[in-house]
Formats: structure tokens, C-alpha cells, sequence
């Protein structure tokens, strides 16, 4: 059920015109932060006129603003990039456009994609797609926004700890984080780069297959590449599924819980084996997120300091360059994590929080692994609840975390994991439910994502 | 439970190199202490004899060439970037 295949073998033009058009018409929604639309007409002739072609000659599509790309500013949704000119592109721009795909414009998102509601973005908030009261999700909000408003059939979006996974499933559309290392990250505004990914926000699953082959691959640009694996395939047989029962517990809304059954009935008479497992480590999961995550977000962001490129504060004293830049360039929600960074990593509390942290990371790895000796996927909701209201949670930072005490297992075991829509809440807000697979099945996940789509 | 004073706030600023406005000093030093409390939880486990996650798809020394590759990247479009620039140098404040 592609929906890229009707942009195909049309004017270009005309598809960039529409997906414009549709972007303005929806401007209540505050997905998008920039369009590009001179360099997208400019692509697009470029197609119409037969000098670029490819799988997506002519597909319009938008990438979430921390994606290095021409044709304006690329921001991270914070002050301190405001007028950021990218001086080069990332590869997985650089791997859409050679196929013919255009970027037509830039998605909002959590600034510097800390966050999980797209309220963290210095230009204001996405509005959800469903209901305008309620959060976008994130930190790919934007871009799980305009895929949910047909303004184009696929967005890019990253995934740290769920930002791809968590708006997916919060606006109704398919959202894929592949294996760590299967996409390069080079030109991308590093986050956390041990579970950094790559990843798309699609209306369908097989157009989120052709995004994921093409933006897929080793590049020298990123050593943490891994070699050729991705290859789209097709279900050989029944899978052995695993349902994580920490996953579904009374704390989890009522109605995620009756998507999720609905969906297990539906695998069982597809002819596929479901069973309960457990992950104990769940519970922990986000705790060890919180402490690696920020420590790398610490050390990654250290490059922000108003000298090299980016806003800088007006002061007398370098010092003060410093400090005053990073003050006013950086969200709450920056320094937040910056500073529990920088108190994990220093010294005299550097082996309670962040080397325990880490050994607490490798017993959740085994457990993955122990499951994967019996399971092909293991599945969970991606959310604990559909969409919450727009500043429900933004004065607890707690609260805000727990939105993704699903996603970030696989984070921080490298794992693949999709988000597939499973229906709607009474008041119709859509659920997801997520995919886990072991590392480097992610095409058999697509497959099995396929499967129940065609449900 | 984790106590964050005003003084560790100021400490961890430094260390952050962030110049914080006295209400943020305020805000922070209670989110921070909600966080750290909610990631102690952790000194639960057990994880005695356990190895330390360092990477998670077990990738080993990825080598590369030892020259020069400029990515396309020249350097005057990367001095351009900068706020202020003179004759190829990045300008800034004094230092002391």
C-alpha cells in the first residue's frame, strides 16, 4: 500500500506545489519551522527535466530541523542555530536526494531533541494531528505530524529514546528506529551518540521499507556504521512473539492495553505464537537512560559555546562569551540535562551513577538476549498513554520522562523497534504498538509490521 | 534522598559553562534533585562482577586511511560561520 508510488512518473513540480500548498493550508499545526521552497522548485525541475532520477524521483518530503541540509537554516528548534547555514548535508539527505526524493522543508522538534512533546522547541510547540490541545509527542513531533496530515508520505526523524516511536505512535502513522549503526548519522546535531539512530515517519510500511533500503549502509563519514545487512524481505513462516507483561501492567492506560490485546488476538490467528515474557529490567530502564543519556548530552553539547558558529552573547570577557551564549541559547530542558551530565561524570559520583548505570545497561542487554533465544519480537505499547495535553506534564520533568519508559529499552540496547498504529482511544486518539526485534532483523520486523497493517 | 544545595547548582553551572539567572538557579535545584532522587533507584541492583556496557553492536577497530579528507567542507565555509572572523581567524574577546 505505497503511497510514494503516486508521486511517481508525475510533474515534480506539482508535487512539491501541492505538498506546499497542504503545509500552508495546515499552519495551525506548527510542524513545519522553514520551507525550502526555491531549492525544492529547483530539484524539481531538475527531475521534471530528466537530469536527476531514482526509486523517488519527484517525492516530496520534509526531515526534522536537526538534519544538516541546503536550501535554508537548520536550526535543532533552538535559539542558538537560529541562523545556522549548513555547510554541508547529511548523508541521508545526500542518499534521498540522489534517488530524486526533495526536501521541501524542516520539521519542528524538542530543541536539540531533548524532550518528548515537541514543547521544548524555541519556536512553540506541534500541535497533535488528531486534536490540536493535545502534544505532537517527541522529539519528531513536527515530523510525525505532517505524515499523519498527508503533506508528505514520509518524514526523517531521529531516535534517541523514542522520539520517533513515541509521536508515531501518538499521531496514527508508522515510525521505524533501525538497529544502532544502520544509518548514518554524519551531518546530523548529535544528541546521545551511543543510541543516536536514523530513522522515518511514514504512512505506510512499505514506503518506510524503501526509505529505511535507501537511507541504509556503511559510510566513512560515521565509523559506527555497520556493514550491509538492511534488505527487504518478506515473513518465511510463523514468528515466536513475546509480550512484555512489564509492559502491561495497571499503570499502563486502560485502553493502550486493550489496542495491544487486539492486536495479539490478531497475530494468533495470523498463525503466530504469543506468549508472556518477562523483562525485569524494564523498570530500570529509564533510570539508566537518565544517566547515559544526559552524560553524553553533557560532553556532545560542550561545542556550543558562541565561537565557532551559532548565536553568540554580546560580553567583554570570554568567559562570559561562554556562559551567556549557552544561557540564552539552550531550553530548560538542555540545561536540565546537561547539568545531571555534568553531576554523573564528576568525580566522587561518577561510579554510583554512571558506571552503575552502565553495568545496569549490559544486565538489560542480556535479558534482551536471553529473550531473543526463544522470540523472534517481542512486543509492548509503544506509549504508556495516547497523547496528553498540551502543558499537562511540562512542570515535571518526571512525568515527562515516563512518556517514554517504553521506547528506551531498545535505545539502549541498540535494538531495532517500530511503532505500527493499533487504533484509536473512545475519543479517538490514535495507539501504537511497538515491535522489538534482536539486532539487524530489522527488515523482518518491516515484515511482520506489513502483515498487520494489512489486517 | 539526593540533597542538591544552591552552592552544587553554582558548581555544576561552571562545570556546564552555563551563567544561569537567579530564578533558574531557583528551578533547577529542585528539578535537579527530583531527577537525581528518580535515578538513584538504581543503586538497587546488583551488578557485582558485571562489565560495563562500552558499545552495543560489537564492532571493533574500525581503521581508516591516516590522510586528509576535507568532507567537501572548505575552510572558508567553515570560518564563515563563525560570529566574527579576522584574516582567517576566529575573533573573540579578550581572554585577559
Amino acid at each position: 500500500m505505497s503511497v510514494i508510488q503516486d508521486f511517481i512518473g508525475i510533474s515534480a513540480h506539482d508535487n512539491v506545489e501541492r505538498a506546499i500548498t497542504k503545509a500552508r493550508e495546515n499552519e495551525s499545526f506548527h510542524a513545519i519551522l522553514h520551507l525550502y521552497e526555491e531549492r525544492a522548485f529547483a530539484q524539481a525541475d531538475k527531475v521534471d527535466r530528466g537530469e536527476l532520477s531514482g526509486r523517488l524521483a519527484g517525492v516530496p518530503f520534509i526531515a526534522k530541523d536537526n538534519f544538516l541540509t541546503f536550501g535554508g537554516v537548520t536550526t535543532a528548534a533552538s535559539s542558538f542555530l537560529e541562523n545556522f547555514q549548513a555547510p554541508l548535508q547529511a548523508t541521508a539527505i545526500e542518499k534521498l536526494e540522489a534517488e530524486g526524493a526533495i526536501c521541501i522543508g524542516k520539521a519542528n522538534l524538542d530543541a536539540f531533541a531533548h524532550g518528548g512533546s515537541t514543547e521544548n522547541s524555541a519556536y512553540g510547540p506541534t500541535k497533535n494531528a488528531i486534536d490540536q490541545e493535545r502534544v505532537a509527542g517527541g522529539s519528531s513531533g513536527g515530523s510525525a505530524v505532517v505524515v499523519a496530515l498527508d503533506i508528505v508520505p514520509f518524514a526523517l526523524g531521529t531516535d534517541t529514546g523514542g522520539s520517533i516511536r513515541q509521536p508515531a505512535s501518538f499521531n496514527g502513522v508508522v515510525g521505524v528506529k533501525p538497529t544502532y549503526g544502520t544509518v548514518s548519522r554524519y551531518g546530523v546535531v548529535a544528541m546521545a551518540s551511543s543510541t543516536d539512530t536514523i530513522g522515518v515517519l511514514a504512512s505506510s510500511v512499505d514506503d518506510a521499507t524503501t526509505i529505511m533500503d535507501i537511507m541504509s549502509g556503511p559510510d566513512p563519514k560515521d565509523m559506527t556504521t555497520l556493514p550491509p545487512f538492511f534488505a527487504p524481505s518478506v515473513l518465511d513462516g510463523p514468528l515466536k512473539i513475546g509480550i512484555i507483561s512489564e509492559s502491561m501492567t495497571d499503570d499502563v492506560d486502560s485502553e493502550v492495553r486493550s489496542s495491544v490485546n487486539g492486536v495479539v488476538a490478531s497475530l494468533k490467528s495470523a498463525g503466530h505464537t504469543v506468549e508472556e515474557v518477562s523483562l525485569p529490567l524494564l523498570k530500570y530502564a529509564l533510570g539508566i537512560y537518565y544517566i547515559v543519556v544526559p552524560a553524553e548530552i553533557s560532553s556532545n553539547l560542550g561545542r556550543y559555546d558562541g565561537i565557532r558558529y551559532g548565536k553568540r552573547a554580546e560580553a567583554s570577557k570570554l568567559s562570559e562569551v561562554y556562559g551567556l551564549s549557552r544561557d540564552q541559547g539552550f531550553m530548560a530542558e538542555n540545561k536540565r540535562r546537561i547539568m545531571i551530565g555534568s553531576y554523573v561524570l564528576s568525580s566522587g559520583f561518577f561510579d554510583a551513577y554512571y558506571l552503575q548505570a552502565q553495568k545496569a545497561r549490559t544486565l538489560l542487554i542480556n535479558d534482551f538476549n536471553t529473550l531473543f533465544e526463544t522470540f523472534d519480537v517481542l512486543i509492548s505499547p509503544t506509549a504508556p498513554t495516547p497523547a496528553f495535553k498540551i502543558g499537562e506534564n511540562s512542570h515535571d520533568p518526571i512525568k515527562m520522562y515516563l512518556a517514554d519508559v517504553m521506547t528506551v529499552p531498545a535505545s539502549l540496547a541498540g535494538l531495532p523497534a517500530i511503532s505500527v498504529p493499533a487504533g484509536k482511544s473512545e475519543a479517538g486518539l490514535p495507539i501504537g504498538v511497538q515491535l522489538i526485534g534482536q539486532r539487524r532483523t530489522d527488515s523482518r520486523l518491516l515484515a511482520l509490521a506489513k502483515q498487520m497493517e494489512n489486517k | 534522598m539526593v540533597k542538591i544545595s544552591d552552592d552544587d547548582v553554582h558548581h555544576l553551572a561552571q562545570l556546564s559553562s552555563l551563567q544561569l539567572s537567579d530564578d533558574e538557579v531557583v528551578s533547577l535545584q529542585s528539578d535537579l534533585e527530583n531527577i537525581l532522587g528518580y535515578i538513584e533507584q538504581l543503586s538497587e541492583l546488583d551488578t557485582t562482577g558485571v562489565e560495563p556496557t562500552y558499545q552495543v553492536t560489537d564492532l571493533q577497530n574500525v581503521w581508516r586511511e591516516d590522510t586528509v579528507d576535507d568532507y567537501g567542507v572548505s575552510r572558508d565555509d567553515l570560518l564563515a560561520l563563525a560570529p566574527e572572523q579576522l584574516e582567517n581567524h576566529i575573533k573573540v574577546p579578550k581572554v585577559l
